[in-house]
């Protein structure tokens, strides 16, 4: 680098040739503010956001001298996470210092290769209930079962179906004669020694077999015995019944992916944003600020006096705007008001089916990263 | 996983089997990121660097980006499999790839370590919402 040799050689001897540098006002190191806005800001004008692509390659600003990498301890030091809201069902958090790359790994992970247990095979002995036995096995399916995945084993094709890798639920339900009723997901009732189903004996004289062979009870597994498997709702309604129908079945469920089937996804769904700002770019004054403010329908902007019985509006609520773009629109508003959004500051939120608390999803979806790299290191090996 | 590559290690193309926009997106980003670090320059030029310049300069200095290209593509959505195109200014590429996914492992869990950090910070500052099943927000 020609910039190098000039350095030197202004330390060691008088040289013509001189270094910008070297100019007391020039900021060392750092970018000129308009492509530190292109680098680090989305700008959403009226019609379309511009900036939006991520310059992350590190030798990106090389011909200017300003090294673009983010080393690890750079990354650490730099790194923020912020729970704003945390249930037992859902969870929003903000992340700041991490490339959208992560953050949609993140998300994708969440919601395709996080496993959980849902019922896969249902036995029907009875149904004459007008939903036919697909639509209920589906809909048994879809219900989510209150289960850690982690204490089980997935179960492949030719495994026998025992206590590590399956769950078996049975589901018995009647109506009396002249009423009706509603078959709720809390009637499904967990069977911890296995399947009570026998099958068909191929022989006459060999001993009768169910369709499950468990060694021991599940509920023998201290997670189990105080806490014991259901669907994590109760009201689900799974069928209905009218005068004197009945169902009886046996539903076994099985450790899936989100990526197979979407009845093994653990979340309702995870989603991210990236931080709004918005930006007054002149002072807005009087009944263009109370316009303003009526424009809003998130209620960013809110009115301040100024005395003088002037008012003047100011951004209020940056983070509540959904970027509906009203205050850019029409006339003259985009000299007025700027939307950008910080392109490393992550609103996310996760809601979770009842499976596993939200914070505890994130950190599984966290640790299938660094699964996969370990993966991929061990090939390259 | 397989990889095909030519005669020159810096150069190659890595085929990953299962894998698709998850991984090879945050190991795009990693790879990207990949710099000499001060310690690995060559001698003379770190003792010049130390002794002329101030820890602004030398940091400015030590960009020296190990990666010239770093692409993915999806040959087809129904096969599961990613090709990873790595050229190095180098170093063979398995290398640098091997570096970007073992920081890409440090960077998850450091942010798992922040995860939980902020998730108990928070629950310390505000014990009674754990109570509650649903938010009235």
């Amino acid at each position: 680098m020609n910039e190098k040799e000039n350095k030197g050689g202004n330390n060691d001897e008088p040289n013509k040739k001189f270094s910008i540098w070297d100019l007391p006002d020039v900021p060392m190191g750092q970018l000129p503010p308009h492509l530190q806005l292109q680098k680090t800001r989305v700008v959403c004008k009226a019609d379309a956001p511009i900036h939006t692509d991520n310059i992350s390659y590190s030798g990106a600003y090389a011909s200017i001298g300003v090294d673009n990498s983010v080393h690890l301890d750079l990354f650490r030091d730099n790194f923020k996470v912020n729970v704003i809201r945390l249930t037992k069902e859902d969870m929003e958090f903000d992340m700041i210092g991490i490339d959208p790359a992560l953050a949609n790994a993140f998300r994708r992970i969440l919601i395709s290769e996080v496993p959980t247990m849902a019922i896969e095979k249902v036995l029907i002995a009875y149904n004459t209930s007008v939903v036919q036995d697909e639509v209920l096995a589906h809909r048994l399916g879809l219900v989510p079962l209150k289960a850690d995945p982690r204490l089980f084993e997935y179960l492949s094709a030719n495994d026998t179906p025992n206590e590590k890798n399956t769950i078996v639920f049975k589901l018995h339900a009647t109506c009396k004669r002249g009423e009706r009723r509603t078959v709720y997901s809390e009637e499904l009732k967990w069977l911890p020694k296995g399947s009570e189903l026998i099958k068909e004996a191929g022989q006459a004289d060999s001993k009768p077999t169910t369709y499950t062979s468990f060694t021991c009870s599940q509920d023998m597994l201290p997670e189990f015995s105080e806490d014991p498997i259901s669907p994590s709702e109760d009201k689900i309604i799974l069928a209905k019944l009218g005068s004197k129908q009945e169902i009886e079945l046996e539903a076994h469920a099985v450790k899936g992916l989100g990526k197979t089937h979407a009845k093994w996804s653990p979340v309702a769904t995870a989603w991210y944003r990236m931080l709004p700002e918005v930006l007054l770019l002149e002072d807005v004054e009087d009944e263009v600020a109370e316009e303003l403010v009526r424009r809003c329908p998130d209620k960013v902007f809110d009115i301040e006096d100024i005395g003088h019985g002037k008012k003047r509006a100011t951004v209020a609520r940056p983070r509540d705007c959904r970027l509906c773009r009203e205050c850019v629109r029409g006339e003259g508003w985009e000299e007025r008001v700027e939307l950008r959004r910080v392109k490393d500051h992550f609103i996310f939120t996760v809601e979770s089916t009842g499976v596993l608390p939200p914070e505890v999803l994130f950190t599984e979806a966290v640790k299938i990263l660094e699964e996969k790299c370990e993966r991929v290191i061990s090939e390259l090996s | 996983m397989e990889h095909g590559s030519l005669n020159d290690p810096s150069k190659a193309t890595f085929s990953f089997v299962d894998e698709d926009h998850t991984l090879a997106n945050s190991v795009r980003f990693c790879l990207n990121q990949e710099s000499v670090p001060f310690k690995l320059l060559p001698i003379a030029l770190k003792k010049s660097l130390l002794l002329l310049c101030d820890e602004l300069t030398r940091m400015r200095y030590c960009c020296s980006p190990r990666v010239s290209v770093c692409g993915y593509s999806i040959p087809h959505p129904s096969d599961a499999r990613v090709n990873i195109r790595i050229q190095t200014t180098g170093d063979p590429a398995r290398e640098v790839l091997k570096d970007g996914c073992q920081n890409l492992m440090l960077m998850c869990q450091h942010v798992r370590g922040a995860l939980d950090k902020a998730v108990a910070d928070f629950r310390m500052d505000n014990p009674t919402k754990m109570e509650t099943k649903s938010d009235s927000e």
